[in-house]
């Protein structure tokens, strides 16, 4: 059987892009490759556009190898890869949203990112005046006595707008079929001509919850399009943000996933431990959500001398407080009750997915970024990948508990290392491309970089892993009841933002 | 839970006090006297996403754990528009959301006020200038207040609502 890389040999080798190989390949060669994904010999990282091309990220697990297709559109078409593989057809609509680009023989052409509300057609492509767009036709769904219940795009609780169309057969949820896009803002076309300064504070607000994720990914695409290398003080600390904010968003999961159930006691003190986990982000570097801490290059200012001491207090605190949660969660029939057995993600669908994350991981998919393709410092780190065969809202409960204990650990072990020495180095402007996986606390993001000659940003793109995880919530409350789906909702906890950028 | 609850006893309360007066009293300036005159000491808060990154909701969410204990001002988020005294509003306005947001203020009931929270409803933000945003909260309904920020601190938000709620001066609800 071919390798991802003596697949890709094939094709014309592009030597700019680094650290993956990317080759432009013919339409034939590009629909060998999707024959490939469909039978689960690769996995889809990602597939985005660009002015006279689509591309195609992907990984080879068995191998352990990574690399990224071009096909060439110069009549605007491509060859589908969503008709054989399903997780493309998301990716393959916004292409064609964004960029104009029409997925040839593709199984669901309706508009993705595109509501007809921004007055133009193709605005990173053609950008040609456009009016409204058609209204929007939901999945059918047949029988008898089945009833549609629409939701949103402004929900009752503070959550990010989406609408969600749920068919029912009395309780029972029969077919549900999410619409996002509302919250796109169009960040690869603010990006397109912008400098890399402006280009990371961009990607740091791809989804707020993630910043220090997507800027260490962006930051890190740069440097490898650059070829440089940041000082280990600056890795050291990037490593600490990005504990620090997978903790603070586990410790907000636990707690609200509990409270969609009712159960509010877990809220009210998982809630303090988040709150006490950014006051501790807030004292080391200055931000409670730490935005803009990570830069291309290493780090916006070094961490301040109080934040050792008020990062190994909130990891004392956390292993005071948080084993009692835990026996608390477990012992609570009532809540056991809601989560276990509800919302199933099945391992074949996460595999075909490639679903990241918890939602991976608790379906039997140990995928995880700071250890496939191994990132520095988690290279010499050894730490432990939770990973969990059930599949339900209760597993991804139980693999953020486990990643919270493993997060704790990592977090002293980075303190009681920390290197001294400069937390930046200087990103001289020049030409390149560089590609990026990063492990956020949702799942692996994935940044893609072009570098101009004069060193500014000619094409990014990021992607968030709710890609590939939203349509497997809609696999997952399948032939449950209405009322679990907040529960099942919050257990996956993806991101709009990040998702519709 | 036992424990859990006699502990949580024992230790007192996480909450902080009130976050400074002096600020809270700058921001009250710019809303009316009649808000406070209507809304007394309660106010039912409708927050909405139009385009924000999620940063200020999850600065929005951070009210309502135990150190700020937003409840204790007589400040309460609502379910629905159509129980709100105001609207909370993040976001730079996408397009895509700019007419749900208008609906949304449609539905809610006279006398009402507009908080545009963090940078982006102010202005845009990073994201003014995108084909895909209407470059701020001002674009598609009056604005009331504004709390800068991105986001905005938990306790500036809190500052920015108390002022609501302490407003001395200033002109009349919409």
């Amino acid at each position: 059987m071919q390798s991802l890389t003596s697949l890709l040999a094939a094709g014309t080798r592009s030597f700019t892009c680094r650290p993956w190989p990317r080759a432009v390949l013919d339409p034939g060669a590009w629909s060998a490759l999707a024959a490939h994904l469909a039978q689960g010999r690769f996995t889809l990282v990602s597939l985005w556009g660009d002015v006279d091309a689509v591309h195609m990220a992907l990984l080879d697990e068995a191998s352990v190898e990574a690399g990224i297709a071009t096909c060439l559109c110069p009549e605007g078409r491509f060859p589908s890869v969503g008709q054989v593989h399903p997780p493309a057809q998301r990716l393959e609509r916004a292409v064609r949203d964004l960029y104009g680009h029409v997925p040839e023989a593709a199984p669901d052409t309706r508009p993705w990112l595109d509501h007809g509300r921004w007055g133009i057609d193709a605005p990173l492509g053609a950008a040609q005046a456009a009016g409204e767009g058609e209204p929007y036709a939901f999945l059918a769904a047949e029988g008898a006595a089945l009833h549609q219940i629409p939701v949103g795009p402004v929900h009752a609780g503070i959550i990010e707008p989406g609408h969600f169309r749920f068919t029912c057969h009395g309780e029972t949820v029969v077919r549900l079929e999410a619409r996002l896009g509302y919250v796109h803002k169009g960040i690869e076309g603010l990006m397109v001509g912008a400098s890399v300064e402006e280009a990371a504070r961009l990607a740091g607000r791809s989804s707020g919850d993630s910043t220090v994720a997507f800027a260490l990914a962006f930051a890190r695409a740069v440097e490898a399009a650059r070829g440089i290398g940041v000082p280990p003080r600056a890795i050291w600390l990037r490593a600490l943000a990005a504990e620090l904010e997978r903790l603070a968003n586990h410790f907000g999961d636990v707690g609200a996933i509990c409270n969609d159930a009712a159960f509010a006691l877990m809220l009210a003190h998982c809630g303090v431990l988040r709150e006490r986990t950014l006051r501790a982000a807030q004292t080391a570097f200055g931000n409670r959500l730490m935005m803009d801490v990570v830069i291309p290059g290493g780090l916006s200012n070094d961490m301040t001398p109080d934040g050792i001491a008020a990062v190994r207090a909130l990891v004392k605190t956390a292993r005071a407080t948080f084993p009692e949660l835990i026996r608390l969660y477990d012992d609570t029939t009532s809540i056991q009750d809601r989560t276990v057995g509800t919302g199933i993600v099945r391992e074949a669908l996460a595999r075909r997915f490639g679903a990241g994350g918890f939602v991976g991981r608790a379906s039997g998919r140990s995928f995880d970024a700071r250890r496939f393709l191994p990132y520095p410092p988690y290279n010499q780190m050894p730490f432990t990948i939770p990973s969990r065969q059930d599949g339900d809202v209760n597993a991804r409960i139980w693999i953020r508990i486990q990643e919270i204990e493993e997060s704790l650990s990592l977090v002293t072990r980075l303190l009681d290392t920390l290197p001294a020495g400069p937390t930046q180095t200087s990103v001289e402007p020049g030409p390149g491309e560089g590609v990026a996986m990063v492990e956020g606390f949702r799942g692996d993001i994935f940044a893609y970089v072009r570098l101009d000659r004069e060193g500014r940003m000619a094409r990014a793109h990021l992607r968030d892993p709710s890609w590939f995880q939203w349509p497997l919530l809609e696999a997952a409350i399948e032939g449950n009841i209405v009322a679990d789906f907040p529960l099942c909702n919050k257990s996956f906890n993806c991101s709009y933002a990040g998702h519709d950028l | 839970m036992r424990q859990i609850l006699l502990k949580s006893l024992l230790t007192g309360p996480l909450t902080e006090d009130v976050p400074d007066a002096t600020e809270v009293a700058a921001l009250g300036s710019a809303v009316g006297a009649a808000a406070q005159a209507r809304l007394g000491r309660s106010l039912a808060i409708r927050e909405v996403d139009a385009g924000s990154c999620n940063a200020c909701e999850l600065e929005i969410h951070a009210l309502s754990n135990a150190f700020y204990d937003l409840e204790r001002f007589g400040l309460k988020f609502v379910a629905s528009p159509r129980h709100a005294d105001v609207l909370l509003v993040t976001g730079p306005v996408s397009r895509n959301m700019a007419e749900a947001l208008q609906r949304t203020h449609e539905a809610t009931p006279a006398p009402k006020w507009v908080v545009a929270a963090g940078d982006c409803a102010i202005n845009g933000g990073v994201f003014a200038g995108s084909y895909a945003v209407m470059g701020g909260v001002e674009a598609v309904l009056p604005v009331d207040l504004r709390i800068p920020g991105c986001p905005p601190t938990p306790t500036a938000l809190l500052q920015g609502l108390l002022a609501l709620l302490n407003a001395n001066e200033g002109r009349a609800a919409r």
